[in-house]
């Protein structure tokens, strides 16, 4: 009983101290940096408001992986944990764009 | 007496956690999983007004956009010193867990000075919201005043979803310094509450904004007084995940308030 009780403690204070290699951190930061200089050079493109956003969200998702699987660790969680976090962060943000067609319908907006 | 059997193993002692890690961690997840709720709702109102405005104001000069790609990089960066810090704890590292720790939180302040610049610049040209204390000797005709009137939800979504941003900034930075100086962080963030106080002018937002620091200070000594403890790496884990969310979220603000918004000559 007692070596059990101990290797729970073992197992609990393994998990927080786990660490990683670090290369792959400064990795993720200069992909990061550079991702950011490309969004810069699109702002400066006269683009029309739409697909500017499109192509601008588009580069946030993909920034915003890197953020949540390396420096969130969320790589190395489980899979329960990444898919039942994940999937209903997506959703719920998903629902919310309810709301864009109802956007895009004002900017033609007629009368009968 | 009949034999008990007794448990071996530590899956026979406890019952396997379900997401596969420790209940802190989880419990800062979904703190942040109802707090990016949040902030996409502020995120859908700024894209919603810009889609379905024609005369969306394009305000910010190249000196805005390299002041917000400077503040982007400082957040950056100090996602990378805060992955190391977590890197150094559960590695033992005392020494560079700290050095780390104050490394994010100069990058934060460096971000929290950068955007309390551009705040003042924009409202000094007449960028504000109706809440705001009247800046004495402003110009009424100045190209902001314009745009506050035109199309009043530009500065609305924009003070409101970049604050609630630097809100969450400034207390990530408390939040690291307890974690990495405890106790003796409680005088250094007194002395900034009063700093920012009494050098800022009575009508800038940031003169009553400032409290905030002094809200956090005396929730902190109390936290500090009922619960005092040597943070361990699951808490400096924990911090980080709060850290790279502000991060994250910046990785939306940017391009949406300050890129979409770009005045191009």
């Amino acid at each position: 009983m007692e070596d059990a009780f101990q290797q729970a403690i073992e197992a609990r204070v393994a998990e927080q101290h786990r660490h990683h290699n670090v290369a792959p951190f400064f990795w993720v930061w200069g992909i990061l940096l550079v991702l950011t200089a490309v969004e810069v050079y699109l702002g400066y493109q006269n683009m029309e408001p739409k697909r500017m956003l499109v192509m601008l969200m588009g580069l946030s998702l993909v920034k915003a992986t890197l953020i949540i699987g390396y420096f969130m660790h969320m790589k190395y969680e489980v899979s329960r944990m990444k898919w039942l976090t994940m999937t209903s962060l997506v959703f719920c943000l998903a629902m919310m764009m309810v709301f864009f067609p109802d956007a895009l319908r004002i900017i033609s907006l007629g009368t009968r | 007496m009949a034999d008990v059997a007794l448990p071996r193993t530590v899956a026979e002692i406890y019952e396997p956690s379900l997401f596969g890690t420790y209940s802190k961690k989880i419990g800062m997840w979904l703190f942040l999983l109802s707090d990016s709720l949040t902030f996409g709702a502020l995120l859908y109102a700024y894209s919603y007004g810009r889609i379905s405005t024609p005369n969306w104001p394009t305000p910010f000069h190249s000196t805005s956009i390299v002041n917000a790609t400077i503040m982007t990089g400082f957040l950056l960066t100090s996602s990378l010193t805060m992955v190391l810090a977590v890197n150094a704890s559960a590695r033992g590292n005392e020494r560079n867990r700290l050095i780390y720790l104050l490394a994010t939180m100069a990058c934060g302040i460096g971000f929290i000075i950068l955007h309390a610049k551009e705040w003042n610049h924009l409202i000094n040209d007449g960028l504000r919201l109706p809440i705001f204390p009247a800046v004495p000797g402003q110009e009424t005709a100045s190209e902001f005043v314009t745009v506050s009137k035109t199309v009043p939800q530009f500065a609305a979504t924009f003070f409101g979803l970049t604050g609630m941003h630097m809100l969450h900034v400034t207390l990530g930075v408390v939040y690291l310094g307890i974690i990495a100086l405890r106790r003796k962080f409680i005088p250094i963030l007194f002395a900034l509450w009063l700093v920012a106080w009494l050098a800022t002018p009575a009508y800038s937002p940031f003169h009553y904004g400032a409290h905030v620091l002094l809200i956090a200070a005396l929730v902190c000594s109390l936290i500090l007084w009922l619960k005092p403890k040597v943070y361990d790496a699951a808490d400096v884990e924990v911090a980080g995940l709060y850290w790279h969310f502000v991060d994250l979220v910046w990785m939306f603000i940017f391009p949406l308030v300050y890129l979409m918004s770009t005045k191009i000559i």
